[in-house]
């Protein structure tokens, strides 16, 4: 009964995979990767998505223990609010950040006039949009991962003398290491595969703020084997993500 | 029990597919619909405004025929173009986009012709005078990419002018420029001057000296794969005549070169 659908599931996301393959150019698929573009898009994707995450782990992984460990008024709100970016559409995010950040924007102005910083156009804004629509997972997957924990090794390792911070190192931060990993996967995944929010606000620049998606999408409308080729990379780089994550999608302590 | 409710429900959404499949375009087969028939046209983001209004009045001389409108750089129009994207007519800012797809389409037609600006915010608060200050380190100027005609051209121009300029972005196509200019994001853009005219209160456009300027040649075609020839021809037809020329001249186009 349920074969024919689940078959043309599988099939529908099968499809396009297997067309990508079929039309990509593998004799000179080292040649079109080995460009100066290429490279260095795929070089700044590294840059901006580890970038995000570590910007992501940083913010992130507090706000996961104040979800999961702290009740307060309003956690409902901040619980949909960091849920947010994962649903609203990435350019709409981009419009957000530019309105927020940009030159004229509502923080951008402060910034500029504090600091002297501006963040459209630069690599540091195409790491904000990253993390922007990337920390989601990040926070989601390790309040799970604090939920489900058995704090009471917490309290035993209280009980026996350890301090906070020594706490946090030895005991939960082990516990929920299986959550944390899957959630920092998660998040550079999406990281990686960004491309509304960073062309949007930090716009597109070889080298600076050019990513791979940014380069497919510009390669797609004048040297599509140059497209496809890139998509393999990106391809290769989420097969590779998934397949590390097997075992852990649904992380328990 | 289940089956007996899930069976029918299959059924129908069966049915509901495959009727789905026969929607099509409502189209009789010929050259002649009496239907009110649509056309798809595929235009430069440049013509938007000035298009916008042809299709208005195509519309209403034509017994209602639709056109709807595909706007973008012209290079991703005909790569869409050749990956048999469903377009009736195809109207480029340059030949060599036109060129890639010239099996594609009928005999092509030049009918506009354009001349590049610096755009700029409404005011020149950086104060920009000509090409030389857009290499000024202080600014962030914003390019159209060079696949896309008006980056393209940009670049002849600057090339022309030994201007050697550091763009914080390349944009993807011309109105997209004049977006960062209007948002306050970029400080100057290299556009089409239509786009300032078409830009609205927020930019304001510096001239580049005719014997630095280049000009933009647009051809218009109809595209060979179209079900809608007449229709089709029709659309290009009334760009060319002395109304459409009129309507394109109020949005600041040129006459097509005469050559």
């Amino acid at each position: 009964m349920f074969a024919v659908p689940a078959a043309v599931a599988v099939g529908f996301l099968a499809v396009p995979l297997l067309g990508l393959l079929g039309r990509t150019p593998w004799g000179t698929l080292g040649a079109e990767l080995a460009t100066p573009r290429v490279l260095e898009a795929l070089r700044l994707s590294l840059v901006c998505s580890l970038g995000a995450v570590a910007v992501s782990a940083v913010l992130g992984v507090p706000l996961a223990f104040l979800l999961a460990r702290v009740e307060f008024p309003g956690r409902n709100l901040v619980r949909a609010l960091t849920t947010l970016p994962m649903v609203l559409p990435p350019v709409v995010g981009g419009v957000a950040l530019l309105l927020a950040f940009g030159r004229r924007g509502v923080a951008g102005q402060w910034l500029e006039r504090a600091f002297g910083v501006t963040l459209p156009f630069t690599t540091t804004g195409a790491i904000l949009a990253e993390a922007f629509v990337a920390m989601p997972f990040l926070v989601i997957t390790t309040e799970a991962g604090l939920r489900a924990m058995d704090r009471r090794f917490e309290d035993a390792a209280a009980t026996l003398g350890a301090g906070r911070w020594a706490t946090l190192r030895r005991v939960t931060l082990p516990l929920i290491a299986p959550s944390l990993g899957a959630g920092i996967a998660l998040c550079w995944a999406r990281a990686l595969g960004e491309f509304g929010a960073t062309i949007t606000f930090a716009g597109n620049l070889p080298g600076v703020t050019q990513t791979m998606p940014l380069a497919v999408y510009l390669a797609l409308e004048t040297d599509l084997e140059a497209a496809i080729a890139l998509s393999l990379v990106l391809l290769a780089v989420s097969l590779a993500v998934l397949i590390a994550l097997r075992d852990r999608w649904f992380p328990t302590a | 029990m289940l089956r007996s409710r899930i069976r029918p429900a299959a059924v129908l959404a069966a049915a509901a597919l495959a009727f789905a499949g026969c929607g099509g375009d409502g189209e009789p087969s010929g050259g002649t619909s009496v239907s009110p028939a649509e056309i798809k046209v595929f235009a430069a983001a440049s013509l938007t405004a000035a298009f916008g209004k042809l299709g208005e009045q195509f519309t209403a001389a034509n017994g209602g025929t639709k056109v709807t409108f595909n706007f973008a750089g012209s290079q991703a129009l005909a790569t869409q173009i050749q990956q048999a994207a469903p377009a009736d007519v195809f109207a480029s800012a340059d030949t060599t986009n036109m060129d890639k797809v010239k099996d594609l389409v009928g005999t092509p037609q030049n009918f506009a012709s354009n001349l590049l600006q610096i755009v700029v915010e409404k005011g020149n608060p950086k104060d920009v005078k000509g090409l030389d200050d857009l290499a000024r380190t202080d600014l962030k100027v914003v390019l159209a990419a060079e696949e896309v005609p008006a980056g393209k051209y940009a670049k002849q121009v600057l090339d022309q002018a030994g201007v050697s300029v550091q763009p914080v972005s390349l944009e993807d196509n011309v109105k997209a420029v004049v977006t960062k200019v209007s948002l306050g994001e970029a400080d100057a853009g290299i556009v089409y001057v239509t786009d300032v005219t078409a830009g609205g209160g927020k930019i304001e456009g510096v001239d580049i000296p005719t014997e630095q300027n280049v000009v933009a040649t647009y051809p218009i075609a109809t595209v060979k794969a179209s079900k809608s020839q007449d229709q089709a021809q029709a659309f290009v037809d009334l760009v060319r005549s002395a109304e459409g020329q009129g309507v394109l001249q109020s949005f600041g186009f040129l006459p097509p070169p005469t050559s």
